[in-house]
């Protein structure tokens, strides 16, 4: 499944096939391409220098005779090439030989540490099976410790804190004494925001570091910062020689370029991605997904996956079947419906889909529950027959399926067109031409629509 | 010249409280301003990486549009609007119209992107009584602290009395932290319980405000991203609220933008400018290293101005934009 990037590509080497190989110029041309869509992710300008160059090695020459068609082919080396820059490194977080485990978070004024420490101590707490506990070091931010406190007692965490008046440094040493006295298996540490460029504070995570040796210092990084997080990391890892990255709101659509420029330049992996709101939100990083996110190509397995956790896996591979076969029906569709509904805001799910990202804002993203329960209401109106073959519903099908639903004829006659929209889209996805969005999108349109207004 | 505040807002027919100390305050306050403009972003200078720097126009050849284009990119201002900056000023010097003199083209450039930095009206308007700020923007980015040094600023240079809504109901601790920078400038605060209608905590405030006849009253929102739609729904709600009590309010809608955003922060824009139509950008965390190029972006296409600039996190942080200072900043002079 590709999309806007592989077809602009295409255009760019639209006479390629005839010639058989992808000459240099061709190649250049291509890597233009991909230098814009690198850019537009945030990729650092000197990163995306270098990428481009190895890359463009890579394409030089290859075989463009198969199935693919060059542009795919480009976009498919490029895509490999970001994962395998960004994964391969296999680190997990480092268990202390005797306990606690000390982790370390860092990082600007808002990237959301805070919230990733809870979120980490949710999570290495594992039902249970560990015991995590929290120091609240950030004696600056007005109210900081109260949400440390808030957010800790959320995760399962003891907060160990001394309030504002006490310096960080010594909070930290007294926190780890008071984590070994009382026997937890981790601590984490939370500090305050600080910029690279404040030496004072830069000055101060290194003491923090010194009298706690963690085993784990965490870089965490806002998924939509710019052309600066490479300024950030560099400095972080002379101050604080950080081990990993978490990179934080990734439920937002910033395509993430920072990763990429952060590993790149540093070397070091992002370990851990938050993706959410909810204390449950921190997943391990999957270099395959960033990759295919940074190159705007959506994050397909991560819907798939979410799919499957509420759906068997018997289930959800007759409906992919189903849906590259143009065997889909309303029947299906209701069932879908259904576990979509459980799967929370379309919204994120929907921008999950290849190339869907940009129409986001254009389709009709969030669907009330009346909404669902009228559709609902409508295809269980309809016979087994008619949810096999809405084309058939015509006239009086269309009367009777309305008043059996207690809805208007328009209503019906609504769904079915957005479905016949939906299995024309699907159909085309499956055969890697990207549908044209502004048609779609006026085809999917319910009376929610969102509207641009135009300055 | 740097703005000054009194400059910046619109008080339409009246007269701010404490005229004479308003004046007295203004010259020292501008002298003061710019030392610590210069004091703050001085630390950015020195921290400069070598593409932004002086050498930038030192010749004028082939290479001087690379390495202004790199300069631009590297500053966030994106690809498209660093293609069109530099290909205009490119045009201006091949036809002549702008002499081949390395500081010539330097003024040139800072005058096109100020130029372009430049859109509709960077004025606050809060001539009515009470006025209200709407604060809006994704989490992180320095709403609260921003409200905190706004009050601060306006009661301070402007003698105006201002009203706090805590309409942040589901943060963890987030009155609390809006609480200690009422405090701290001097203003009232509006709250209500965690988990309550952010709308009707914005509803309470001005109510109290007229009751107590203040000035102005700004709400402090959640931060959402912007691709959540129902988030953006409960937004839009908090300002139809406003609206409905209130005609004409609110008055000043601001998103705050972190400078070290990249190419998201032109989405964040449109989209919270779709749901509850934004006034104007302020700009925060601008004492990094980050120099905050897409606003160049989101004044071109959308048409939204940077109001105000935060440096910092104390009170005095916060300043009005001023298009030439920033252009200049963003080339690292």
């Amino acid at each position: 499944m590709f999309d806007q990037l592989s077809d602009r590509l295409q255009a760019t080497l639209s006479d390629v096939r005839s010639r058989g190989k992808l000459t240099e110029s061709d190649v250049d041309a291509a890597m233009r391409e991909i230098r814009l869509a690198l850019l537009e992710a945030d990729v650092n300008f000197k990163v995306v220098k270098g990428f481009t160059k190895t890359v463009k090695e890579r394409c030089l020459g290859a075989d463009v005779l198969g199935s693919l068609d060059p542009g795919q082919q480009v976009v498919k080396i490029v895509n490999e090439e970001l994962a395998e820059l960004m994964g391969g490194s296999g680190r997990e977080i480092a268990f202390a030989p005797s306990p606690p485990t000390v982790i370390l978070m860092a990082g600007l004024q808002g990237s959301g540490k805070t919230t990733a420490c809870a979120k980490l101590a949710h999570h290495l707490a594992d039902g249970g099976k560990r015991s995590v506990a929290l120091a609240a070091c950030d004696v600056y931010r007005p109210a900081a410790v109260d949400q440390l406190v808030t957010m800790g007692a959320r995760a399962g965490a003891h907060v160990y804190e001394r309030g504002t008046e006490h310096d960080p440094v010594e909070i930290a040493g007294w926190a780890l004494e008071q984590a070994e006295a009382d026997g937890r298996d981790v601590l984490i540490i939370d500090t305050a925001g600080r910029l690279h460029l404040d030496q004072d504070l830069m000055d101060e995570l290194g003491r923090i570091r010194k009298r706690t040796g963690p085993q784990n210092v965490l870089l965490v990084v806002d998924a939509m910062t710019g052309q600066d997080a490479v300024g950030v990391a560099e400095a972080f890892a002379e101050a604080a020689e950080f081990d990993g990255i978490v990179m934080t709101k990734l439920d937002g659509d910033a395509r993430g370029g920072a990763a990429l420029s952060v590993r790149a330049v540093t070397g070091k992996p992002v370990i851990y991605v938050s993706t959410g709101e909810k204390i449950e939100d921190l997943e391990r990083f999957h270099p395959d997904r960033m990759a295919s996110r940074i190159l705007g190509m959506g994050d397909v397995l991560s819907l798939i996956e979410k799919a499957e956790q509420q759906v068997s896996e018997d289930d959800a591979e007759v409906m992919r079947r189903k849906m590259l076969d143009s065997q889909f029906t309303l029947e299906d569709f209701l069932g879908q419906m259904r576990q979509v509904r459980k799967m929370g805001p379309l919204g994120n799910l929907i921008g999950m889909m290849p190339g869907m990202g940009k129409l986001k804002s254009q389709l009709p993203t969030d669907v009330d529950e009346g909404e669902l329960d009228r559709v609902e209401a409508i295809i269980l109106s309809m016979t087994p027959a008619e949810r096999a073959n809405p084309e058939m519903i015509k006239g009086s099908r269309r009367k009777r399926i309305a008043a059996g639903s207690v809805t208007k004829i328009q209503q019906v006659n609504h769904l079915v067109k957005q479905f016949d929209q939906m299995r024309k889209m699907m159909k085309q996805v499956a055969g890697g031409k990207m549908p044209d969005a502004q048609q779609m999108a006026a085809q999917m349109g319910s009376s929610r629509s969102v509207k641009y207004r135009h300055r | 010249m740097a703005k000054t505040w009194r400059e910046i807002v619109d008080l339409g027919e009246r007269e701010p409280p404490t005229p004479e100390d308003a004046a007295a305050a203004e010259e020292p306050g501008r002298r003061g301003m710019f030392k610590r403009l210069r004091e703050s972003l001085s630390k950015s200078r020195q921290a400069l990486s070598e593409e932004i720097s002086a050498s930038l126009f030192d010749r004028i050849d082939g290479e001087t549009w690379e390495r202004l284009e790199e300069a631009l990119i590297l500053a966030d201002a994106g690809a498209p609007t660093t293609a069109k900056v530099v290909e205009r000023l490119e045009r201006e010097v091949d036809s002549g119209e702008v002499a081949a003199d390395g500081e010539l083209v330097r003024q040139r450039l800072i005058e096109i992107l100020a130029e372009t930095a430049t859109t509709g009206d960077g004025r606050l308007s809060l001539a009515a009584r009470p006025a209200v700020i709407l604060v809006v923007g994704v989490n992180g980015t320095g709403k609260t602290t921003t409200i905190g040094k706004l009050a601060w600023h306006l009661s301070r240079e402007l003698g105006l009395s201002v009203v706090m809504a805590a309409a942040d109901t589901y943060r963890a601790a987030a009155a609390e932290q809006l609480a200690e920078w009422a405090e701290r400038a001097g203003a009232e605060l509006i709250r209500g319980a965690e988990g309550a209608d952010p709308g009707a905590v914005a509803y309470d405030a001005i109510a109290a405000a007229q009751a107590r006849d203040a000035d102005l009253v700004i709400v402090d929102t959640a931060g959402r991203l912007h691709n959540k739609a129902g988030l953006m729904d409960e937004l839009s709600k908090v300002r139809r609220v406003i609206a409905k009590q209130l005609p004409g309010a609110p008055h000043e809608t601001l998103i705050s933008i972190d400078a070290t955003t990249g190419q998201n922060g032109l989405r964040q824009a449109q989209v919270f400018a779709e749901a509850v139509e934004v006034d104007g950008v302020v700009l925060t965390k601008l004492d990094g290293t980050a120099k905050g190029g897409i606003t160049l972006a989101i004044a071109d296409g959308l048409g939204i101005p940077v109001k105000l600039i935060g440096t910092g996190e104390t009170l005095e942080d916060l300043r009005p934009f001023d298009p030439a200072d920033f252009s200049q900043a963003l080339l690292g002079e």
